[in-house]
């Protein structure tokens, strides 16, 4: 063991010094003052900075301007028997070895050598290789050095030479002889640069005669554009004085050819001095003949016409067979001639690339309209009104487009449906702004007549009652004034009341109808004085005052009857936002298609629906997996739509959580009304919650009677008003506290409604599918629906806290806890239930708990028909039956292995039934830690 | 999951009752395997969940915190935790060691029928009767899950997780499997409600039980179905199903007291295996050997195939 840590702890890679370890009681080193901080060299010698004179950081020997000798230098000494070597001192013998270093003056580093270096000659050993070959004691013979030049040329040139390239040639294919002339044939590929198309057609028999098909040529070489910078105050093209015309007085233009002969830089300064019986002097332009000038040559250049240009022509000289080298093979194909053209000289191992190299495509800028001004400036803002309709109209004016004509709305008054038919399109079933819309037409039908008789009845009510109410508060003017404010600002808040008309609520009395209309009318103008404008003249003062409360309560009604729909039935605010993906409907769509799949077993296409959806970004984070909508903020299906119709966000929207008890019928208004008054804080919040309320129960309850049989029992809001009336104030609490769960449940509208408008839901089948199992024997549509209602509500009040459980079971004459937390899992079962607990008799088990849990509904809301009142006796009866059998259990328990601990809780429970819930609770927080 | 590798010996089929574990916590929920085989967790009525060796039979550690009874739990790829979810609407994190409550998220509206990792244990996905399935994450402190997961229109009856995906068994009949990587949801529609999914260990296809009383082996990419399995009773009850440890067979609890395997190509009936009179509610598959726990009432069954020695006696 000990080796094979000796040999790991080898294996051990340790990078960088570790740090001494710190004695016990040590202290820690104080770090260095920067005073006392200095720079040595590699050998421990201080650097110190010594000024520009004295050579900067460690100059000489030690900080001294002298050598190691001292400031005398080794002097010669040279014997017979040991002769000095005559070394020849370099320049780096004079240098300090920083110098040589990496960041000195004459850093050795690897460079290219001149074999791979590019024949770009650095320019210094050009200049110094001009001079030399003027000096050159032949003047022409540095030429020949240049033609004789060592195989120095770069690797890039022997690979040219190589593929048949020659110097003075162009790179690239071969061409013909006047490629321009050639049709540019669209299916041939072209290489490199492409030629400007066109040219002149004209000329093109002139030299076609003696050239032969096939003859092809090298392109011209290139002379690449000088892009040297002109960096002086000199006039254009201006050349100074030559040096060498200067110094060694040749005229550079004799010696132009030669100028360019390569000569080695180490003979220069010597040479300089042999050519000393030479002419010297300056010589050329502009300087006249010098005292020491033998012979006057050309003094003044004389510049000839004929240097210049006179026409435009191509640049070839001669007559173009530049380059020309004799046709190796004539051939007729004129396709593969190109590629052919290179065949016997492309490298082994090289191929002709197929395809050109891609140019960059550059993309005009956009032309700007003929009108364009590059100035934006921004137009006041004006408001339309008659004063300044003037100004408004220049103002468009001068923006370049037409007034609109008033009848038509500008863009962004456009909703997409009116967009829609201004462009002629047919309106879209898809995008239908309410649910409504959705209905048959039957359905549309009766719904609507449904809804004009309820709002007529209910209008007429309301404006009975408040007339009342009104007539009973005509004593205080003040309320009435502040309620007259708080209408108005209600009204002329901007619910219009454009369909007020449909809406007739002084039906019977045709003078008072029509004041009132013209009473709206005024109230849509915003004119505060509407009500009193409106009124009868001739009628008393008490008269009026009625009235203009009448009216202002019946406005505020139809404010709230209608807006009582539209708070339910959201329209979709998405309808204008192009990037909302309309995914259409998981659930109600086609259903029925997939379960004829199902039937078929044509799983797959039919049966799948894939839509977009989106992770969280934190969860694609710990899941190790990209997130596949990265700049997407979106979490989950990108569609709102769904939210809105979905019945079961519906059943859940009502968001005022403490009610007043629905209202079955309108007889029966004012007498339950009076206590929940008390609670509100306004009563002008009271009439509108009660006046929506009101409206939409009504709505409900004469749908449900038209939709279904007219029992007025079975419908579950007049029971549950019922129940509500009758129930004690214990219940109440209880509703209560079931209200303000958070789910809010409590006031559902019935399913009455959800499944007259969703005729075929899937969730109704589901739940009916497991209601079938409990109460097959029972008769179907109403007891079913009873059940879901109160299963709703037992569910509620097991979702409330455990305290409120322990209050439920005084009802109950003898609870046992085993029993009850049966019940509870069987009432919140909603699908696949699970298996009961004790498999013997699993039957009788399953059986049981469903019936007690319509019996603990019963016990709840006590009035229930008569039929099911019996069924309850039976049920309690069947209960104590149960119960006699889990007695049985537990006497042969002793015997039996099976379950101790459900006998442990059985024997907790004989103890319950005079134990304080306290006590009950203790001695279950006991109990496991006991088994433990 | 482990892809197992493949064994020269032929498929056998777990039939020999090796061991019977009495549970005594009310009835067993759900049994399940952790994640090596080695153990098992139950799930019992009576609030608490437990550990065990299921070979030996021995009780490890008993959990408990739970408010209402277990309904499912899993542990994690390292062993080092656990997660629990049951009718008290709660999600626990477990320390295995310490059998302390290590996180409880609240949250669901109501009971949670289905708890799972994710492949490192960071994130608990839960499916619950409120008809949504809730990532929680372990790492952070948030009380509120990751993400929730309410395209379902029923209660989630099951949810399984691989490395990428989210497969999730819903009573409204439908299968939908959540691809975080593709960032799509692909919905199957089946019919009846869905008791339970799982995955093939290739990952290429999905086991679905319904209450039609038929499994159904749906492809994974297109959704169609590959194979239907009929011949045991499933009406009312949540049970599970499963695949054997190398894709063989198909095996799922029935409600006549047996747990039935079929070949998985050729669907045919390999064996009804009886169990007890009851109803097996729960069962879990050994992912590398074959060997079958199922629960029934409140005990634990552990099935061996028959050439099975017992390594020692009873412990």
């Amino acid at each position: 063991m000990a080796a094979q840590d000796s040999d790991s702890d080898e294996d051990l890679v340790s990078y960088g010094t570790g740090l001494e370890p710190l004695e016990e009681g040590e202290r820690p080193k104080k770090p260095i003052p920067l005073q006392d901080q200095t720079v040595r060299d590699e050998k421990g010698r201080y650097k110190r900075f010594h000024g520009a004179f004295s050579g900067g950081f460690s100059a000489g020997y030690f900080n001294t301007v002298g050598s190691k000798e001292g400031w005398t230098p080794s002097s010669f000494v040279s014997s017979r028997q040991n002769r000095a070597d005559r070394s020849v001192l370099g320049p780096e013998d004079f240098m300090d070895e920083e110098d040589l270093s990496e960041f000195g003056i004459a850093p050795k580093a690897i460079v290219t050598t001149d074999d791979f270096a590019s024949k770009t000659k650095d320019r210094i050993r050009e200049k110094a290789r001009q001079l030399a070959a003027a000096t050159a004691p032949i003047p022409g013979a540095t030429l020949l050095d240049d033609l004789i030049t060592p195989a120095k040329l770069s690797v890039g040139f022997e690979l040219l030479r190589k593929m048949g390239w020659k110097e003075g040639q162009g790179i690239g294919p071969r061409v013909k002889r006047r490629p321009r002339r050639q049709k540019p044939d669209p299916g041939v590929k072209v290489y490199g640069c492409a030629l400007p198309p066109g040219g002149s057609e004209g000329s093109e028999d002139e030299d076609d005669d003696y050239l032969p098909e096939n003859v092809t040529f090298a392109p011209k070489d290139v002379t690449p554009v000088d892009f040297t910078p002109k960096d002086n105050v000199h006039g254009l093209a201006y050349k100074g004085l030559d040096p060498r015309q200067a110094l060694f007085g040749t005229s550079g233009e004799h010696f132009n050819l030669f100028g360019e002969g390569p000569e080695g830089a180490s003979n220069l300064l010597g040479d300089i001095g042999v050519n000393k019986g030479r002419k010297l002097g300056i010589s050329g332009q502009a300087f006249g003949v010098g005292a020491l000038e033998e012979e006057d040559d050309d003094i003044y250049a004389t510049e000839t016409l004929s240097k210049y240009d006179t026409v435009l022509k191509d640049e070839e000289p001669g007559d173009g067979l530049y380059g020309w080298t004799a046709p190796k093979q004539y051939k007729s194909q004129k396709e593969s001639e190109k590629d052919l053209r290179y065949v016997g000289k492309i490298l082994d191992g090289f191929s002709l690339a197929s395809k050109p190299l891609s140019s960059k495509k550059i993309y005009p800028p956009p032309e700007l309209p003929r009108d364009y001004r590059p100035v934006h400036y921004f137009r006041p803002v004006v408001a339309a009104s008659s004063e300044n309709s003037h100004l408004l109209q220049v103002l468009s004016e001068s923006a370049g487009k037409p007034m609109h004509d008033p009848g038509t709305h500008s863009r962004h008054q456009l909703n997409a449906s009116k967009r829609g038919e201004l462009l002629g399109e047919t309106p879209i079933k898809g995008s239908a702004t309410s649910v409504l819309e959705f209905l048959s037409q039957k359905d549309k039908e009766r719904i609507k007549e449904m809804k004009q008789a309820t709002d007529l009845k209910a209008a007429q009510v309301k404006a009975r009652s408040l007339a009342q109410h009104a007539s009973g508060s005509r004593a205080q003017p003040l309320p009435a004034d502040v309620g007259h404010c708080s209408w108005h600002v209600a009204l002329s808040g901007g619910t219009a009341t454009t369909r007020a008309s449909s809406f007739k609520p002084f039906a019977k009395d045709p003078e008072k109808q029509k004041r009132y209309e013209e009473f709206l009318v005024n109230m849509k103008r915003g004119r505060k004085d509407a009500l009193e404008q409106c009124l009868d003249p001739s009628m008393t003062e008490w008269e009026r005052g009625r009235e203009r409360d009448e009216f202002s309560r019946a406005a505020l009604l139809y404010v709230s009857s209608h807006s009582t729909l539209s708070s339910r039935f959201t329209h979709a605010k998405e309808e204008d936002d192009s990037d909302q993906v309309e995914v259409p409907r998981d659930q109600e769509n086609d259903v029925s298609d997939k379960q004829s799949a199902v039937k078929m077993k044509m799983f797959g296409t039919l049966t799948r629906d894939t839509f977009e959806w989106h992770p969280d970004k934190l969860l694609c984070k710990r899941f190790n997996v990209p997130d596949p909508y990265p700049d997407s903020t979106l979490v989950g299906l990108p569609r709102v739509k769904r939210d809105k119709y979905s019945v079961f966000n519906f059943l859940t929207l009502q968001e005022t959580a403490s009610l007043p008890p629905a209202q079955g019928s309108s007889e029966k208004v004012p007498q339950p009304r009076a206590p929940d008054k008390s609670r509100k804080p306004s009563r002008w919040d009271t009439s509108k919650q009660e006046k929506k309320e009101d409206s939409i129960s009504e709505f409900l309850s004469l749908a449900r009677s038209k939709v279904g049989p007219p029992k007025q029992e079975s419908s579950p809001s007049v029971k549950k008003e019922e129940e509500h009336v009758t129930e004690s104030l214990s219940d109440q609490m209880v509703n209560k506290e079931v209200d303000s769960q958070p789910e809010g449940e409590g006031s559902r509208p019935s399913m009455d409604l959800f499944k007259a408008i969703f005729a075929s839901s899937s969730d109704e089948k589901s739940s009916s599918s497991e209601d079938e199992q409990g109460d097959s024997e029972d008769d179907q549509a109403g007891v079913r629906e009873a059940d879901f209602k109160s299963s709703q509500e037992t569910d509620l009040v097991e979702t409330s806290s455990g305290a409120h459980d322990s209050k439920l079971p005084p009802q109950d004459p003898a609870p046992s806890f085993p029993i009850q937390k049966m019940q509870i899992d069987q009432r919140e079962e909603f699908g696949p239930r699970l298996p009961p607990v004790f498999c013997p008799n699993a039957r009788q088990k399953l059986e049981t708990p469903q019936k007690e849990k319509h019996k603990k509904n019963k016990e709840k809301h006590k009035t229930k028909k008569e039929h099911r009142r019996r069924k309850e006796k039976k049920k309690k009866h069947r209960k104590h039956k149960h119960k006699g059998k889990q007695k049985n259990k537990k006497s042969e328990k002793s015997s039996s292995s099976e379950s101790t601990d459900s006998s442990d809780s059985q024997s907790d429970d004989e103890g319950t039934a005079d134990l304080s819930p306290q006590e009950l609770l203790r001695r279950l927080k006991r109990l496991p830690l006991r088994r433990q | 999951m482990a892809f197992p590798e493949p064994k020269p010996r032929g498929p056998e089929l777990p039939q020999k009752r090796l061991k019977t574990l009495d549970c005594g916590q009310g009835a067993v929920r759900a049994v399940r395997f952790n994640v090596d085989g080695n153990y098992c967790l139950t799930c019992g009525s009576d609030k608490t969940l437990k550990l065990w060796n299921p070979l030996r039979g021995t009780l490890l550690r008993t959990y408990s915190g739970h408010g209402y009874e277990v309904l499912d739990a899993a542990g994690s790829f390292d062993n080092s935790s656990l997660c629990s979810g049951g009718g008290d609407k709660a999600v626990v994190l477990w320390d295995v060691a310490s059998g302390q409550v290590v996180r409880k998220f609240r949250g669901h509206a109501g009971k949670v029928n289905t708890v799972q990792f994710n492949e490192e244990a960071t994130v608990i996905l839960s499916g619950s009767i409120d008809s949504s399935i809730r990532c929680w994450d372990c790492r952070s402190r948030r009380p509120e899950p990751v993400q929730t997961l309410d395209e379902a229109r029923d209660g989630v009856s099951s949810v399984k997780v691989s490395d990428h995906e989210v497969l999730a068994g819903s009573v409204d009949g439908r299968v939908r499997r959540y691809d975080l990587r593709k960032g799509q949801l692909f919905s199957d529609y089946v019919g009846s409600p869905i008791t339970c999914t799982c995955f093939s260990r290739d990952g290429q296809c999905t086991l679905v039980s319904s209450l039609d009383s038929t499994l159904r082996l749906l492809d994974k990419d297109t959704g169609e179905l590959l194979g239907e399995y009929t011949g045991h009773k499933n009406r009312e009850y949540k049970l599970d199903c499963c695949l054997s440890e190398r894709d063989t067979h198909v095996v799922s609890c029935s409600e006549d007291g047996k747990v039935f395997f079929w070949d998985l190509v050729e669907g045919a009936l390999a064996l009804a295996l009886p169990v007890g009179p009851g109803v097996v509610q729960s069962l879990a598959y050994h992912p590398t050997e074959p060997c079958l726990l199922t629960a029934m009432g409140g005990s634990v069954q552990c099935w061996r195939e028959e050439a099975y020695e017992a390594e020692d006696g009873p412990g």
